[in-house]
């Protein structure tokens, strides 16, 4: 479904600043993966997701959504293709747009938009619907500007809109990173309802040790702008931290240091 | 007085229409756009050498506010295609329509006696010009505000307004958050142009200075219009930016009237603009204020 080849991103080349940020990242995604992504700070987790999204161009490598070659294809395109969901609860929606007009706004991502109006009766009932299914209460609040609600709240109605197209592929940049700890759980699990009940294609970069365990059928471990560590299946279930930790040492030669990991 | 108070709703409501124009850049597209100052002069300048030609006062009127569409394109281009800071982008558009203008208009003042105009028509029914103005602005005004609210309510418009606010999530969205900028641009100075082609209409003449500091009086009159007329829903915030304007208009009557020195005029307004744009840091003032007597913070996450 996703399928990156030798990847490579350098930010201010050849300047004082120069920072290899990808430095060739090869990754294939079959349809329904769920992949958490974890490394350290610098690691080019971020930096993969947005190339990925088309937020600036790489300099080398191939990028293929279900077969098809997206690195011509401007950011406002690639969106056709995916859901993306930020780490900041403030940016995934438009805060001083109701929480309906964000809904309309995801639903015609990847259609050409016209001057017919904006957002129908029919699809309130939809989303009155979509929006009841993550229990927060949020189908009686369709009227309401999106800045009003809580950052639970947001990330919820954000990871609804990303995903509201069926996206060939969702992108996760720690959504649930900037949440309080009771927050953050609600949130993962809602992620991992939509993920599950659409079986979507899913990169989901986290800084919890334990979500990228839970969460997912496999796990790929970033350092220094490559992928160093691949587990799925079977293997990933059996997975404890200290296990990830040493596997980690074992691949990049170096111990894991994250200032904002939590290990246990 | 009555006189003063008839030409002050007049020329409020002509400047109404320049006031939604400015509001459409810098409130809904977030963008301080210096264009402006040159479109509204380039709508003035573009249907007064049409009418002195023999055009159709309405039809000089359309072809202003075509004038100002592309006059925002220049500026949204500048922005879009060449990366050039939007502030800096409407500068350069400004500066260069200023040499567009007296090429328009041959000459720095073009006067327009004996032509018809588009309030010729209510005059000849025996109104006034002040009172056909009145009548003509208002209607116009109302116009643009009902076309506008159904625009904005569109999946273009909301494109728009989505852009302004946030451009990141925008381009997530699969919104082309650069077209959308030049929609907007082009929109708001089109309104703009429009709103100068009138007010040229209605004081007689075209001038190349008449655009000098427009954008503070468009500042001032949405804040005003903000400010002393809420911003509630959508169309009753277009509805204020009306008020807004004829406010203005009715302050400066006002101290004209009470002997302020007309050079005075744009020191003046600056001032109440500055005013007007630091309410917001007052009243945050006063919200933290109120909030630090709170001592519980209120719950924050889901039911
Ligand atoms: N726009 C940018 N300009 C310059 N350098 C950048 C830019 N974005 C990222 N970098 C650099 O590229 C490297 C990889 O950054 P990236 O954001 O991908 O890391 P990350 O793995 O997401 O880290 P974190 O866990 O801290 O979010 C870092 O050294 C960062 O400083
Ligand atoms: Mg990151």
């Amino acid at each position: 479904m996703l399928e990156i080849v030798n990847l490579t991103k350098v930010f201010n080349p050849s300047t004082v600043n120069e920072m290899v940020a990808l430095a060739g990242v090869s990754l294939s995604l079959n349809e329904g993966d769920y992949v958490a992504v974890i490394g350290g700070n610098g690691a080019g987790k971020s930096t993969l997701l947005n190339a990925i999204a088309g937020v600036y161009p790489p300099d080398g490598g191939r990028i293929e959504i279900d077969g098809k070659d997206v690195k011509s294809l401007p950011e406002h395109k690639r969106a056709a293709f995916l859901g993306r969901v930020f780490q900041d609860p403030m940016m995934g929606t438009a805060g001083d747009m109701l929480i309906e007009e964000n809904l309309a706004l995801a639903r015609r991502r990847g259609k050409f938009r016209t001057l017919s109006w904006s957002i129908s009766t029919a699809e309130r009932n939809e989303y009155r619907e979509l929006l009841s299914g993550l229990g927060l209460g949020l189908e009686d609040r369709l009227k309401t500007k999106a800045k009003l609600l809580s950052g639970g709240q947001r990330q919820a109605l954000t990871l609804v809109m990303a995903t509201l197209r069926n996206p060939k592929v969702l992108l996760l940049d720690e959504h649930a990173a900037a949440l309080d700890p009771k927050t953050a759980a609600t949130v993962m699990e809602i992620t991992d309802r939509i993920v599950g009940s659409h079986n979507l294609t899913t990169l989901m970069i986290t800084h919890n040790m334990h979500d990228a365990i839970k969460h997912g059928n496999r796990l790929i471990m970033m350092h220094k702008g490559t992928v160093v560590v691949d587990i799925r299946g079977k293997e990933k279930e059996s997975l404890t931290v200290p296990d990830l930790l040493a596997q980690f040492q074992i691949a990049s030669g170096d111990s894991f240091t994250d200032d904002r990991a939590l290990l246990g | 007085m009555q006189q003063i108070i008839q030409g002050a709703l007049a020329l409020g409501l002509l400047w109404s229409i320049m006031t939604i124009g400015v509001y459409c850049t810098y409130r809904i597209l977030n963008i301080a756009d210096l264009t402006a100052e040159g479109s509204i002069t380039l709508g003035a300048a573009t249907a007064a050498a049409a009418i002195v030609a023999g055009t159709n006062p309405f039809a000089a009127s359309a072809l202003a506010f075509c004038a100002g569409a592309l006059a925002g394109l220049s500026t949204a281009l500048l922005h879009t295609k060449l990366r050039i800071p939007p502030l800096l982008a409407g500068i350069l558009t400004m500066i260069a329509l200023y040499s567009v203008n007296l090429r328009v208009m041959g000459k720095a003042n073009l006067p327009l006696l004996r032509v018809q105009s588009v309030y010729s028509g209510l005059e000849n029914m025996g109104l006034t010009k002040n009172m056909a103005t009145i009548v003509f602005g208002g209607g116009a005004a109302l116009l643009v505000i009902v076309i506008l609210y159904w625009f904005f309510g569109t999946e273009i418009g909301c494109a728009i307004r989505a852009t302004g606010i946030n451009a990141r999530m925008s381009r997530a969205q699969g919104i082309n958050t650069d077209a959308m900028k030049t929609i907007g641009l082009m929109l708001g100075n089109a309104l703009i142009a429009l709103s100068g082609a009138l007010i040229a209409q209605y004081q007689s003449f075209a001038d190349i200075q008449m655009g000098t500091g427009s954008i503070v009086i468009g500042l001032a009159s949405v804040i005003i219009g903000e400010v002393l007329f809420g911003k509630k829903g959508f169309f009753s915030r277009f509805v204020s930016l009306v008020f807004g304007a004829v406010t203005y208009r009715l302050i400066i009557a006002g101290v004209l009237k009470m002997g302020m020195n007309a050079n005075d005029l744009k020191l003046f307004t600056a001032i109440t603009v500055a005013i007007a744009l630091s309410l917001p840091v007052f009243s945050e003032y006063i919200s933290t204020f109120k909030k630090s007597l709170r001592t519980e913070e209120l719950p924050c996450s889901k039911s």
